[in-house]
């Protein structure tokens, strides 16, 4: 630990299962709290990035020497000057460090500027002189799948596509007495962390770097960029400095590899922080969506098939693209129960921003889809929308369109019942207070126009990694005696996003260990891998990893009590700072007694059960280790003269397995739900037909406000799953799953309009979007084959009803 | 960068034609986001936080003298009966955190078609006191705006203050925004009910280069509630009057499509503004007799 790092200390009891105060809040409330952003040390210079201004261009050339010649300036690089490996990337190593030859997207890296200040480094930025040879950019994803359209990276423009075929489509189609379609889209979704990306470069002796910087997952940081540096991975040693937010957003490198290359350079420390414009350039987004859905159903309502075509743009680099699509497959049914299913899934490559992880990670694109088609098969058998979900609802023992069992809690039903329970919140009545109305303050109804609707949706997403993935992850638990009192210390580099793992961690050890006062230090690669904050995965499998470690620091302290009292070690627990014999109760021995000078450390690495790859041409496997359910009712007022929306009330039911801290989780909840609303009503980055983003900033990327965001109610489920720790579930993305279409689904009922598309604007609303701008364009689906080696009229499903 | 701050009008007046390059600064929300996206490097800055002359209001021949520093946060906390659409409008703009550094002096400095002061000021026929070394002027707002961001200012000119008369009769503003809080507006209408001339005073946000008034509807719906005889009888109003304002205001804008907002709807929501606007208005006016 450096002094740049503080330790989230706690020193008073908190268990698991109770709302424990997070170590960081005060200071991150009372604005104390050290950013990456913050940070400085004596002798750091400030780098910037300069930029690509068009979406595909040949670089003609790169003239450096007038942004040299700035007094103040200390270096200026390009791809030349790359160390290593000019490539990295999650998937796939194909994103250039620093653009070589040409640029693919608006805003790709291009060189690199550091000067004693910021204020030098920007203007020398605009000084480097490089030449473009712009060409027409290919931003349309339908057709970057043509034949003949430019191959932007590599040979075609296909990403991947992943095929699911269960059961047997034509025998379905026969069997479904009631058939719709739906074409929708989702726009480009921004995370909109408030912290920008930003870090610390600290060249040390031995000619390697010291990185302190916002990340998800620091040792895929390492993995990808120590290559790139050309050094052996342990020269380059990351630490995670203080994260304004994620989402997914810092799963792919921003300023790693840029400040480690410079540090080495110039053999001083470098910082660098993206202004807000740049932000937007710097990260991945969530994935435009182009979705086609077809349900089959019988009169009575229950679900025969579902058909879907779902095109993600990827933008002009891989990213995480070939799992975002995955996901966005394996769920195109829902949380229901579908015997029979075709699913297609392409992502493509364009000359549009770069798409990667954000939270819900293609789930939420095709939650969208099938709820919103959902509604409206709903329509068609005049059936309350509620009922068809209950009708249809997953349950334990469902079998997935990958033809995996859902083992472990499905409580769809019951989740959508307990929201049907929840009294609607009452109507407005007499003269009402702005701040309620569609507009808000902004006085553009006084009542006029307003039309109530309410909408439901459910979602369901794997937790953890897919696939046939070993997700490891590594905690090192320590207890010594410190000023008198034991302490105990959690090491690991799982990486704490605001979601509150550390916290966790902290209560994880107070329980296991009886331990008042715990220490989490600063999370760093010096310790194993802790794997990604992401797939909802890190509270389980950072849990797994602490509580195992604890138990085996336990073990040996209660070996030792056992020694010393003649007493066996299966009686005696932690509590209190101290040993205990459950059976009588008696205090045997205090841990600072029995510990004296010694510590005791262990290290201990989880993994979760193993899973399987999908075959490649059925989409079949039991490729995942769990499920996670959420379910939404929105409430909106919708002033449909002027296409203003108000959400009235957005209640969640959600089954989190075990509330490992309430509080936390509740916020969770909330958040994610707000940034589906976003995604419902207003969020959404724009691109241009010459693939230029037309919005990278807070005056026009707009996210929801206080006003806008509504009460949200929350039923808690705790049933607990019965392979993880506690019995938690992920609790992060379910809700970003479903807020969405309950809203869209809401402001559909209220105005009886389609709404293909999220977000939904105004102009959508009064039907005034200027002519050019398409709805969503039909995709052609596939033709309809029994899948390879089904015999016909075999039986697909083995639900159990 | 040279910081100049001047603690009387007279100095500010005398710094800025000894420094023509420099740019005034009040609440600096505007200024500062530009300073800080690299868009502007003025070689000199000259606040103007400490001149009481532009930080004060009080009324002359019923007619409110509204200093160019005063912040919207006062406009609402002061000024809601004297000026309710400019109030109205202020409650609209940014966050707690704008409304307390924002002033409308800056908001006419900007001259940004999205304004907010602008549509309540045309309405209301406010005036703009410019001041420089040279002398005084008044500009009726109407006249003030020159193009996109651009006003009829001097480069040794400041704005000293808004003229408005004290209100006589209803006036409403409205604005829509793509989310219900701290949004730049997408289209705005403001109107103002002069009952002692027997007048209408509109202003227009955010659809055409400027600021603008609709000059045909105000002429429009003055006409009609004279020829019937409403400004007196205070008698219901006809709804096709209503829709005949709405079209005319529409038919005043000459928006532009853009990531906030397609013309379409701007003309559409202008019409509906101005008929909502109208409804209430004509409802207190009715209420207030
Ligand atoms: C987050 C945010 C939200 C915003 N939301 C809104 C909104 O909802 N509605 C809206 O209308 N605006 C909004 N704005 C813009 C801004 O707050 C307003 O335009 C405000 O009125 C500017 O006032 P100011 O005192 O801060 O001006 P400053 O930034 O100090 O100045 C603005 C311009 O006016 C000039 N100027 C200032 N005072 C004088 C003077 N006395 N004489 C001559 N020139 C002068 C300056 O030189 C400069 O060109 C927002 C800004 C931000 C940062």
């Amino acid at each position: 630990m450096t002094s740049l790092m503080q330790a989230a200390e706690t020193t008073s009891w908190n268990g698991i299962g109770t709302s424990a105060r997070r170590p960081d809040g005060l200071l991150k409330v009372t604005g104390r709290f050290s950013y990456s952003s913050d940070l400085w040390v004596e002798g750091a210079v400030f780098a910037v990035t300069v930029r690509s201004p068009h979406a595909a261009a040949r670089i003609v050339s790169v003239d450096v020497s007038r942004a040299l010649a700035l007094p103040g300036v200390r270096a200026v690089l390009t791809h030349e000057d790359v160390p290593g490996a000019k490539t990295y990337g999650m998937k796939l190593a194909d994103q250039p460090v620093l653009a070589v030859d040409q640029v693919r997207y608006h805003g790709e890296p291009v060189a690199l500027v550091a000067a004693d200040d910021p204020q030098t480094a920007r203007r020398a930025a605009d000084l480097v002189h490089v030449e473009y040879a712009p060409y027409e950019p290919v931003t349309d994803p339908e057709a970057a799948l043509l034949p003949g359209a430019r191959p932007v990276l590599g040979s075609d423009n296909l990403v991947r596509h992943v095929k699911i075929r269960h059961g047997d489509l034509v025998a379905a189609r026969e069997l479904a007495e009631v058939v719709v379609s739906g074409d929708y889209e989702v726009g480009m979704q921004d995370q909109a962390f408030l912290g920008p990306e930003s870090g610390l470069a600290i060249p040390s002796e031995d000619g390697g770097v010291e990185l302190y910087v916002s990340s998800q997952w620091l040792h895929k940081d390492l993995e990808q960029l120590a290559p790139c540096l050309g050094l052996p991975p342990d020269k380059v040693r990351l630490t995670l400095a203080g994260v304004g937010g994620a989402f997914g957003g810092r799963e792919d490198l921003s300023v790693q590899a840029h400040a480690c290359m410079l540090a080495l350079r110039l053999g001083r420390p470098v910082r660098m922080v993206y202004s807000r414009e740049e932000s937007f350039f710097g990260h991945v987004h969530r994935h435009p969506a182009r979705m086609h859905f077809e349900h089959g159903a019988t009169r009575d309502g229950k679900l025969v098939y579902v058909r879907a075509r779902l095109l993600l743009d990827g933008g002009a680099y891989t990213s995480t693209s070939p799992v975002v699509i995955a996901n966005a497959c394996y769920f195109a049914a829902g949380a229901y129960e579908v015997p029979h299913a075709q699913i297609d899934g392409l992502a493509v490559y364009t000359n549009n921003p770069p798409c990667g992880a954000m939270r819900g990670f293609g789930a939420v694109q095709s939650a969208y889809g099938v709820e919103s088609n959902l509604d409206r098969l709903a329509r068609e058998l005049a059936m309350d929308p509620l009922e068809l979900r209950m009708r249809n609802a997953m349950r334990t023992g469902t079998v997935l369109p990958t033809g995996q069992e859902v083992d472990g809690p499905a409580p769809v039903r019951e989740l959508l019942a307990s929201l049907q329970e929840r009294p609607l919140p009452a109507e407005a009545t007499g003269e009402r207070d702005l701040r309620t109305l569609p507009g808000g303050v902004a006085n553009t109804t006084h009542g006029e126009g307003l039309r109530r609707g309410i909408g439901y949706a459910v979602g369901v997403k794997a937790i953890g990694y897919s696939g046939g993935v070993d997700d490891v992850s590594t905690a090192c638990v320590t207890l010594e005696v410190a000023g008198g009192r034991p302490v105990v210390s959690v090491h690991t580099a799982a990486a704490e996003c605001g979601q509150g793992v550390t916290t966790v961690q902290a209560q994880i050890a107070g329980t296991e260990l009886g331990v008042t006062r715990v220490v989490v230090v600063p999370a760093d690669t010096r310790v194993g891998d802790a794997g990604s904050a992401s797939a909802s995965r890190m509270t389980w499998m950072s849990s797994g990893a602490v509580q195992g470690a604890c138990r085996l620091v336990a073990r040996d302290v209660l070996a030792r009590a056992a020694r010393v009292s003649g007493r066996p070690a299966t009686v005696l627990a932690l509590v209190h700072d101290g040993v205990v014999d459950s059976l009588t109760g008696d205090r045997v021995c205090s841990i600072v007694d029995l510990l004296g000078d010694d510590r005791i450390e262990h290290v201990h690495e989880y993994h979760h059960r193993p899973t399987q790859g999908i075959d490649p041409e059925t989409g079949q496997g039991d490729a995942h280790i769990a499920f996670a359910f959420a379910a939404h009712r929105a409430v909106v007022e919708v002033d449909v003269e002027l296409g203003l929306v108000k959400v009235v009330e957005l209640a969640t039911a959600q089954d989190v397995g075990k509330a490992m801290n309430p509080l936390a989780v509740e916020g969770q909840i909330e958040g994610g739900s707000a940034q589906g609303l976003g995604l419902a009503l207003m969020e959404e980055l724009v691109v241009d037909d010459s693939g230029r983003l037309r919005n990278p900033s807070f005056t026009d990327y707009l996210i929801p406000t206080m006003l806008d965001v509504p009460p949200m109610p929350i039923s808690l489920f705790e049933l607990p799953h019965p392979d993880s720790p506690y019995g938690l579930n992920g609790v992060g993305e379910p809700p970003t799953l479903s807020s969405t279409p309950a809203i869209v689904n809401a402001v559909r009922a209220a105005t009886g309009l389609d709404l293909p598309r999220a977000p939904v604007r105004p102009e959508h609303l009064t039907g005034t979007m200027p002519a050019g701008n398409r709805a969503a364009t039909p995709a052609a689906l596939p033709a309809v084959t029994p899948p390879p080696g089904t015999a016909p009229g075999g039986q697909p499903t083995r639900a159990r009803h | 960068m040279v910081f100049l701050h001047a603690t009387s009008l007279a100095d500010a007046v005398a710094a800025l034609s000894a420094h023509p390059g420099a740019v005034p600064i009040a609440g600096g929300t505007d200024v500062m986001v530009e300073v800080n996206f690299d868009r502007r490097r003025p070689a000199a800055l000259l606040d103007l936080t400490r001149v009481p002359e532009l930080s004060r209001w009080w009324v002359e021949d019923g007619r409110v003298r509204l200093g160019a520093g005063i912040p919207y946060a006062r406009v609402i906390a002061e000024l809601g009966d004297r000026l309710p659409g400019l109030a109205m409008a202020a409650r609209t703009v940014g966050s707690p955190q704008i409304r307390n550094r924002g002033t409308v002096g800056g908001n006419l400095g900007a001259a940004s078609p999205a304004g907010d002061s602008h549509p309540p000021l045309l309405a209301a026929g406010a005036e703009v006191e410019l001041v420089s070394n040279r002398g005084r002027r008044r500009v009726p707002v109407c006249e003030f705006y020159t193009g996109v961001k651009r006003n009829v200012l001097a480069p040794d000119e400041l704005i000293e203050a808004v003229w408005v008369d004290s209100v006589a009769g209803p006036q409403q503003f409205s604005k829509i925004g793509t989310r219900n809080a701290m949004v730049i507006s997408v289209a705005a209408f403001a109107l103002a009910l002069h009952p002692e001339r027997q007048q209408v005073g509109t202003g227009i946000g955010s659809a055409a280069p400027t600021p603008r008034r609709a000059r045909e509807a105000e002429e429009l719906l003055a006409g009609e509630l004279d020829a019937a005889g409403l400004w007196e009888s205070r008698g219901p109003l006809p709804a096709t009057l209503a829709e005949e304002f709405g079209s005319r205001v529409c038919a005043a804008a000459a928006p532009i499509d853009d990531v906030r907002g397609s013309a379409a709807y701007r003309v559409h929501s202008l019409r509906v503004m101005a008929r909502r606007t109208l409804t209430w208005a004509w409802n207190d006016y009715r209420k207030a007799a």
